[in-house]
């Protein structure tokens, strides 16, 4: 029943040798056995979007995929996104400088969403972002600053020329 | 003093781990040696339990233990949940317990806990564990359940009725006798559940050696967990510990002690390895609470210019199973009929029916917006029936700005007296009508309409309670490291709680409110508090910690009058360090203060002084203050699809003294996110057995930021006069009359279709089904959605 694989993935840069159970999510393998506690589980069942992560640069449910699905792939967290340096994203000082986020716990998903978005889409509207975020979930923030942090790093990103801060 | 930091924008202290993935929620303690909990739980409304068969769970590899009452009750000194109140005022059946023995009353109720390895193995056994259940008959509709032939929702009760209360003042009878116009509406309300989007969670050690409890959980009450753990295993007080770590939201949703903590925690100690239960949202779907079903039935009496006369009725509420936190709902409802307005006599009977359906207690709001949607759609109602302006029946009706403090002839649920402390509710909706430009409405909807599309415009006003005592703790002190120190029994979950506190305690004590070390709902820290929930922390926390802080001060001043053998009138605190003013040098740092107060020997110091550079303050508000608000919003329905698009939204909002306007708006804007919710999305349906329909977030619809348009806030700040700060709670502002807003709104872009809206959430199909009957020449009162 408990069957299990081994499996190599690259997480935030740092390769992981590791022996995973088949049935084992993608999030709790990140949560539970790398320790990486900032991907969040808010629903498990593919809707809040607390979750996402990056999954070879694309953003993806990690509750809905098994660990072993990412054998040999790259993924990158929120534990990921500032630089080694400690400094943040563009996305991350926008969210605290606009209010972005309150008890922070669906922040690390629209984090990542956004990340790959902005990425793909470096001069959005307002409309855009709002299109890009309604498959995450908020409870607190009415998704008001939000969306101002989101314009704000875009423009902050546009204008560093860096286009993206992964 | 020295910068206030009061009324600043100050960024947040929580935002850099939250948003580097450093947070701490109780799922990401990791304890060696943790066991993980999952829960048998009934597929049946109401079924008797024949037996429970544990075999097959137990000879799963990996599983620990299968708990079953057998295995919880002799753990326990009682079975029921411990409650807040002197007494139990409701039938014993309706008493919430740890585990049912021999009845099961909702779909989704707990009666077995599988302990293992991990949570995918307890879940594999919790498949394993057979339970021969004997179905018994169902009440899903609590009119129904409040017929007196109905079937019971448990079987040793006589019928349905938790309690049936008059909820009055003055003489309705005459008032409606002698009024010339009288307009009843009938009116369903339904509200959903909490859903913060980080589920319920318990996390339990217990340490033989020393015979102590700790608890990490997400409770929005720590204090009150503490205490109901302690009544419920026998222990002392200071062998139980409940810690509440980074906690994801509330609403109401981790207001109590629930079954399945207490489970958690006696799984702990009779197993001696930490215990870890992390609830799913299938579970917050079906076991955790929600606010539910109201059903008015409601007549307004009005003169012939508008003026309340009377307003009377009956509310049939929709309790649930089990009595779980008293009548906070039914009767916060019933009270906030009046809200803002002048109405002279009033008569609500209110009918508390229990039903086979998840318990009902507060979701952010707790009963108030019910209330509000009944007295803004009757003066919606009023409007019409009159054909007078919505706004100037509003004008009319609100307490003159010169009546404050205004006392309504009416009780608290404390049986206290209400009395609105402050505020100006006549300008706070002159302001929010012209920052929507409310006046150039008509010709907007005009040329909208003229190109086939409905507009609507709402206007709606609430007053909210806020602040409940009876105290919060605070503890402010400067340790012998020469850092300050705040130690509180409020509980944050997202409100920035712990920047606005550390704001509050900054200025007097010379330091920036990120040097301070805060350390909140921790029941080691401070002995006693209670935590979060109707709108009062800022309140109750802010002005204790506020107090505790100027107590320090003068401590610090004192003593370094004496050491520096200056006036303490000529020294100020800066930069941690007490200072005579004009003399350079002249000053000792805050932590030699500390240190000459600590018992080291050898300082100079007064000898009158009580030890350690600190103070406690029990803040104990003196009454409630009431917040008030204004919201208009403008939409746009598409009358084929019944979409209703948000144009624009306007919140004029009085929370007294703003400690940061940032966090408050905050606070408004995710509040009136969850009034769009319960206007338009979230539906928590039971079909007519009892048995739940919605349990994803697939079927369940929490607006979404597509949905939730930017909104406009303006403070209109009247200090409270109950508490030194000035401050009201803001917490539940935003989402009290979002709902009868954005009715109001929807129902006005169909006047040219002749719909009525008196029922909410108001979703796109039944938006659609109430315009095609409008069209078709029916009535478009209500019927049943369930």
């Amino acid at each position: 029943m408990t069957e299990s694989r081994k499996i190599s993935m690259t997480v935030n840069g740092t390769r992981h040798d590791i022996e995973v159970a088949t049935r084992t999510t993608l999030a709790d393998c990140l949560r539970h056995q790398l320790r990486l506690t900032g991907t969040h589980l808010g629903c498990e069942h593919g809707v809040c979007g607390a979750c996402t992560v990056l999954y070879n640069d694309h953003s993806v449910r990690s509750c809905l995929m098994l660990a072993v699905q990412a054998d040999g792939a790259s993924i990158t967290t929120v534990e990921g996104l500032a630089q080694n340096d400690g400094q943040l994203h563009p996305l991350q000082q926008a969210f605290h400088d606009h209010h972005g986020l309150q008890c922070g716990f669906c922040t690390p998903g629209i984090l990542m969403t956004l990340a790959e978005f902005l990425k793909e889409n470096p001069e959005p509207s307002e409309a855009e972002v709002r299109e890009a975020i309604a498959g995450n979930l908020c409870r607190c923030t009415g998704y008001q600053g939000i969306v101002a942090a989101a314009l704000d790093a875009a423009a902050q990103m546009g204008s560093n020329g860096k286009g993206n801060g992964t | 003093m020295s910068q206030s930091w009061i009324g600043e924008r100050a960024k947040r202290l929580e935002d850099k781990a939250l948003l580097t993935g450093q947070g701490r929620f109780v799922d990401d303690i990791d304890l060696p040696g943790t066991l993980e909990a999952a829960f048998v739980r009934s597929p049946h409304p109401h079924a008797e339990i024949r037996s429970i068969d544990t075999t097959a769970a137990m000879a799963l590899p990996g599983v620990h233990a299968v708990f079953t009452h057998a295995e919880i009750l002799p753990a326990l000194t009682t079975n029921y949940i411990p409650h807040d109140h002197k007494d139990w005022a409701f039938p014993e059946t309706s008493r919430p317990v740890v585990i049912p023995e021999k009845e099961v009353c909702f779909a989704g109720e707990a009666l077995a806990m599988v302990v293992a390895d991990s949570r995918y193995v307890a879940e594999d056994a919790v498949a394993l564990v057979e339970v021969d259940y004997e179905p018994l008959p169902a009440v899903s509709d609590c009119r129904k359940g409040a017929e007196p032939d109905s079937p019971t929702v448990h079987r040793d009760a006589p019928n349905n009725v938790v309690t049936e209360f008059y909820t009055e003042y003055g003489d309705c009878e005459t008032a409606f006798k002698q009024a010339p116009h009288v307009f009843k509406l009938s009116m369903k309300q339904h509200r959903g559940g909490a859903h913060s989007i980080e589920p319920r969670g318990t996390l339990a050690r217990y340490d033989s050696e020393s015979d102590a409890l700790t608890v990490w959980t997400t409770t929005q009450k720590p204090y009150p967990m503490r205490n109901g753990l302690v009544e419920l295993l026998g222990m002392d007080e200071h062998r139980v510990r409940v810690i509440v770590p980074d906690v994801g939201g509330g609403f109401g949703g981790k207001n109590l002690l629930h079954s399945e903590d207490a489970m958690v925690a006696v799984a702990a100690v009779l197993m001696k390895r930490p215990v870890k239960w992390i609830e799913d949202r299938r579970e917050h779907f079906v076991a955790a609470i929600q606010e539910r079903d109201q059903y008015w039935d409601v007549e307004v009496a009005v003169d012939a210019e508008g003026y309340l006369q009377g307003i009377r009725g009956t509310i049939i509420h929709d309790q649930g199973a089990y009595t779980l936190l008293a009548l906070h709902v039914p009767h916060n409802s019933s009270i906030a009929v009046p809200g803002p307005y002048v109405l002279p006599n009033y008569q609500i009977f209110t009918r508390v029916i229990e039903t086979n359906r998840v318990g009902s207690i507060p979701v952010r709001g707790a009963g108030y917006p019910e209330g509000n949607f009944a007295m803004e759609r009757l003066l919606d109602e009023v409007s019409t029936r009159l054909g007078m302006d919505r706004a100037e029946v509003r004008r009319r009706n609100l307490i003159p700005a010169e009546k404050m403090p205004f006392e309504l002839p009416m009780k608290t649920r404390e049986h206290t007296p209400i009395v609105y402390d402050s505020g100006d509710f006549p300008g706070c909706q002159r302001r929010a009508i012209e920052a929507a430009d409310y006046a150039g409405f008509p010709k907007r909807q005009a040329k909208a309409l003229e190109e086939g599309r409905y507009r609507g415009i709402g206007v709606a006003n609430m007053v909210k309670v806020t602040g409940r005592g009876p105290f919060e703790s605070a503890l402010v002190r400067v340790g012998r490291s020469g850092r300050v120190m705040v130690y509180t029994g409020a509980m944050p979950m997202g409100q920035g709680t712990k920047t606005t506190l550390c704001q509050i305690c900054a200025g007097h004590l010379g330091v920036a409110p990120e040097d301070i070390l805060i350390v909140t709902a921790d029941t080691a820290g401070v002995p006693h508090g209670i935590g979060g929930y109707g709108s009062r922390q800022a309140v109750t926390a802010g002005n204790a910690v506020h107090l505790a802080a100027i107590e320090v001060r003068k401590k610090a001043l004192k003593v370094a009058s004496h050491m520096l053998e200056a006036s303490e009138e000529d020294m100020t605190i800066e930069e941690g360090e007490v200072r005579v003013k004009g003399a350079p040098g002249l000053s000792v740092s805050l932590r030699d203060v500390a240190r000459a107060l600590s018992g080291v020997k050898g300082f100079d110091k007064p000898g009158d002084l009580s030890p350690s550079l600190e103070s406690t303050i029990d803040f104990m508000p003196p009454d409630v203050t009431y917040g008030n608000a204004c919201h208009v919003v403008e939409v746009e329905v598409d009358i084929g699809t019944g979409d209703v698009e948000i144009l624009k939204y306007v919140v004029v909002n009085d929370s007294g003294r703003l400690i940061n306007p940032t966090i408050v708006e905050g606070q408004l804007h995710g509040g009136v996110a969850h009034g769009i919710g319960n206007a338009l999305f979230e539906w928590m349906g039971y079909d007519e057995n009892a048995q739940p329909v919605v349990t994803t977030f697939a079927e369940y619809l929490l607006p979404t930021a597509t949905e939730v348009p930017n909104i406009e806030v303006i403070h209109h700040e009247f200090p409270s006069t109950l508490n030194p700060l000035g401050i009201k709670g803001v917490g539940e502002a935003g989402t009290i009359p979002a709902a009868a807003a954005i009715i109001s709104a929807v129902e006005n872009a169909l006047t040219p279709l002749g719909v009525r809206v008196h029922e909410a959430p108001i979703s796109p199909a039944r938006l659609v089904e109430l315009i095609q009957a409008s069209r078709a020449g029916n009535s478009s009162q209500p019927t049943d959605i369930n």
